[in-house]
């Protein structure tokens, strides 16, 4: 796949617009799951999501090729996020109601159909705590922790990813995990 | 606490995959005797555990379609290369329609009148345009409906359409030079309807290809 990114990623620089659709298609949940997860809204995220892609196809000549086109989409797909949730006054989390939809709130439309058993609905809960948690950490953490530990990037990854040293990865690494500790050590 | 520190530093550069024989022998013993970190260790990594269990979720249904229509416009060049490449017929009896509204076959039966590109020093001698000896014309020579001569030299292109070229006859006694003048660049010749239809295509294409 990686050599059909490659590519596909080539055609585009040359100008071949129709080439990025493969792109977008092959990569648009992952990213769209990574924006989710640093955002926690579907909406914002799918606008976050958008803006990302954008962003990769107005700038495609700045990548190079001998590098991992997945990492560098990453990268801005982080960094666009971020610039978002900077600029967000209130913050606000999954639990908010949406508005016009009253007594819904994001993740019972995120999470639709199966009729939940009991148990289905404690462990939906889990989720949406831990998920609500994450959301809560700064930024900065909030993307390592993401790319980390469940997208399961390796550190050096990471380091890539988000242009910073492998020892701030994992200095950020560290108080992240402490800052969840706290959160989940009673759930 | 100091002790505690040290630790809890162990256990996260343990958590990284880090950690070192020594560091390894120093934890471990360090955590059988301390309750509190063997605590702190446990609580990291069920923390750990616990954060892949956020549910799976994908892009919503015309995602795709979404960002394309949101994408700048493409390079024109681009989109008709691609067009000809697709539909070469059709991208062809457009052109050709274009070309008859836009009035190049009109223009070929009616204009018959001498047309010739504005230079210094260029002659004209009823229906034949002149360069003199000892002259150099410096720019694209473009002379249609007429004949051309060319004694001197022209610093360009030539374009001679619906005309021809008069070359000089050698004279007597000397020796058969090139009859031509001098033209540092293209000589193109264009006397016929298809030539000129390809001549005009030409033009267009530069012009709508270019960058
Ligand atoms: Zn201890």
């Amino acid at each position: 796949m990686e050599q059909v990114i490659r590519d596909k990623i080539r055609q585009v620089k040359k100008g071949d617009q129709s080439a990025f659709e493969d792109v977008i298609a092959f990569y648009q949940d992952k990213i769209y799951r990574h924006c989710f997860r640093m955002i926690g809204n579907a909406h914002e995220a799918e606008d976050i999501a958008q803006e990302a892609f954008i962003r990769a196809y107005i700038n495609i000549h700045s990548f190079d090729d001998r590098r991992k086109f997945s990492t560098w989409l990453y990268r801005i797909a982080t960094n666009v996020t971020i610039d978002h949730i900077r600029k967000r006054k209130p913050d606000y989390f999954l639990d908010d109601k949406i508005k016009g939809t009253e007594g819904l709130d994001m993740y019972s439309r995120l999470i639709s159909n199966t009729p939940s058993p009991g148990e289905e609905a404690e462990s939906r809960e889990l989720q949406r705590y831990i998920h609500q948690e994450i959301t809560r950490l700064p930024p900065k953490y909030r993307s390592i922790i993401i790319l980390r530990y469940i997208e399961e990037f390796s550190l050096q990854e990471i380091s890539n990813t988000m242009d910073i040293p492998l020892g701030t990865v994992k200095t950020r690494i560290h108080r992240a995990r402490e800052a969840l500790r706290k959160k989940l050590r009673y759930v | 606490m100091n002790c505690h520190d040290k630790a809890h530093r162990l256990i996260h550069t343990y958590l990284d995959g880090d950690l070192s024989k020594a560091e390894e022998k120093i934890l471990s013993s360090h955590l059988e005797e301390c309750e509190a970190c063997q605590r702190h260790l446990y609580e990291l990594k069920r923390t750990i555990t616990l954060l892949p269990s956020t549910e799976q979720v994908s892009a919503p249904a015309d995602f795709t379609k979404n960002v394309m229509q949101k994408l700048p416009a493409e390079k024109k060049r681009v989109t008709y290369l691609r067009m000809w490449k697709a539909h070469p017929l059709v991208v062809s009896a457009a052109l050709l329609f274009i070309f008859m509204i836009s009035g190049v076959f009109a223009t070929w039966h009616q204009d018959s009148e001498l047309v010739v590109s504005k230079q210094e020093g260029l002659m004209i001698e009823e229906n034949t345009v002149i360069v003199p000896a000892d002259v150099t014309v410096s720019g694209d020579v473009y002379v249609k409906n007429g004949d051309l001569r060319i004694d001197g030299s022209v610093d360009g292109n030539v374009t001679l359409i619906n005309g021809r070229l008069i070359e000089d006859e050698p004279r007597q006694g000397e020796p058969l030079m090139a009859s031509v003048g001098e033209v540092s660049g293209e000589l193109k010749q264009i006397d016929q309807f298809f030539d000129w239809i390809w001549y005009q295509v030409e033009y267009v294409f530069q012009n709508v290809f270019r960058f």
